[in-house]
This record gives structure tokens, sequence and C-alpha cells, in this order.
């Protein structure tokens, strides 16, 4: 799924990396515990969470996220828009809750863990 | 290896980084694993195995920063496997067998206001790592050794 169609879904706004709305995403992960998204994040795969502060954006540097989207209208304070900048990862937010957000993005095909990559990856081990 | 990388190059390539982590610093918190995740990207490691690298050493970085006074973030980089050390000062773990265990954290509130202490660092580094040493002295600190082989180099 092309992130324009993420933002048509959920009525979103992009607040840093406009230039990046046309990149594929693969996958999606949603939650507020980092720990548990290290544990089943895969490639090109997009964040849905009510967490805004720059370790989230460390977070998505570690395992290489596509985007983050924040949930409920929470916006990240400039710092953490800061981070993201520098590591050119693409900011949106939405006014819906996580779990309506979850349920558009899975009813219109964008699942867990589909990406080719992830199933390449588990072929070679 | 992946990416072009001259096997006959890689024989003799050893790479060492030593990173100091400052207990209670949030605001350089994944700076040093990020930096590791960039050396293996640069020498070409295979993307499955970076992921894992940088995983266990984000966790094993975030313990430190949570928990721990100061700390040291270590990493030998062979063509054959990644090395890390994470050792730190500080309290120490009272009962290894409950950290060990997913959901169990010590973390006060305001650690798991940003994300965190969701009780499965050290199951994640576990999970992640092909070997696990942890020891630890309660009041003194705690040090952690993980290896990740390179599969593909060596099949």
């Amino acid at each position: 799924m092309v992130l324009t169609e993420v933002i048509r879904l959920l009525s979103a706004e992009v607040i840093c990396g406009h230039d990046k709305i046309n990149l594929q995403v693969e996958s999606a992960c949603a939650g507020d515990l980092l720990s548990d998204l290290l544990t089943f994040s895969h490639n090109k795969t997009l964040l849905l969470t009510g967490l805004t502060n720059p370790q989230v954006i460390r977070t998505a540097e570690i395992i290489d996220l596509a985007a983050i989207i924040f949930v409920r209208g929470k916006r990240p304070n400039g710092e953490t828009l800061q981070l993201a900048q520098e590591k050119q990862i693409p900011l949106l937010v939405t006014q819906l809750p996580l779990y309506e957000c979850s349920g558009i993005l899975y009813s219109a095909g964008l699942r867990e863990d589909t990406s080719k990559e992830t199933r390449e990856e588990a072929k070679e081990s | 290896m992946k990416n072009g990388t001259n096997p006959e190059a890689d024989r003799d390539q050893k790479i060492c980084l030593s990173f100091n982590v400052e207990g209670g610093n949030f605001l350089s918190a994944g700076e040093a694993s990020i930096r590791l995740k960039h050396t293996l990207q640069h020498i070409g490691y295979p993307a499955s195995l970076i992921r894992r690298v940088a995983v266990a050493a984000y966790e094993a970085e975030m313990n430190i920063i949570i928990h721990a006074d100061s700390g040291v973030l270590k990493a030998e980089v062979t063509p054959e496997a990644v090395t890390i050390w994470a050792e730190d000062k500080g309290p120490g773990i009272e009962d290894i067998g409950l950290a060990m265990q997913e959901g169990y954290s010590t973390a006060p509130n305001y650690i798991r206001e940003m994300g965190f202490g969701a009780g499965m660092g050290l199951p994640n580094i576990k999970r992640c790592a092909d070997i696990f040493e942890i020891e630890t002295h309660v009041g003194i600190g705690t040090k952690i050794r993980i290896v990740i082989f390179n599969k593909q180099k060596t099949n």
C-alpha cells in the first residue's frame, strides 16, 4: 500500500517527510510499548502509536520503520520532530483512535507481516 | 557476504567499537546502537543479522540508561560474528529468573510513559542472540555478553 492511500484512509496530516508520501508500506504494527514493537516489526512497516517522544524515532531508526502515524490527534514535540527530520522518517497525524486506525488499514489489506522481505528472511534462516 | 564485500578482505577484518552510556540520559538514548548498526550496514552485513544486532544492542543500551548510573556498550565485529558487551555500574538485578520473564519490569512509571519498561528488554535480547550471558551483582552492576553469528558467512 502506498503511503498516500494510508493518508487518505485515515484522513491524516503529514507533518514531516512530505517528499516521501509515495513510498510503499508492506506491513503495519500498532502499540505504545516500544519493546513490544521491537519484537514483531518488519521492514517497510508502518507504526501506529500514541507515543510522541523522541524514543519513538530512535526505535524507528533501529528497526527501519517506514513511517509513523500518531493517533488521537497527538502531536510530537519539537525535539521529536527535529529528530524525524534528521532521520528523514515521515510523520503523520490522524484524529482517529488507534483501534479504529488499525481496523481501517487491516480491512484495506495492510496486515502485520506480509512483506516479501520478511518471507525471504525466513527462507534464509 | 552480501552487497559485494570481498571475502578475502574480510578475513582480517575486525572492528572494535566502544561507547560510554550515561544513566538517565534519554536525550542520546539509542545513539550507540544506531552507530553500531550503521557500521554493520557500511561493511555489508546481511539485513536480517543487522536487525538482530540493532535490537539487542538497543535494548542493552536502554537498560543501562533506565536502570544504571553509567555503563559502557562495546562491540567487536568480525566477518563471523558480532559480539556485544554491555557493562554497567548500577543496582544489579536481584532476581535474574524474574527479569528474564516476559512482562516483568522494575522500571518506574515515568519510564513506562516513554514506552519502555514493558518487561521485554532482557527477553528481547535473548531472542536476538545466539549466545547470551549475564552476570549481575546487587549494588555493583550488571554485565551482559551477546554473540550473534553471521550464519550466511559460515554456511
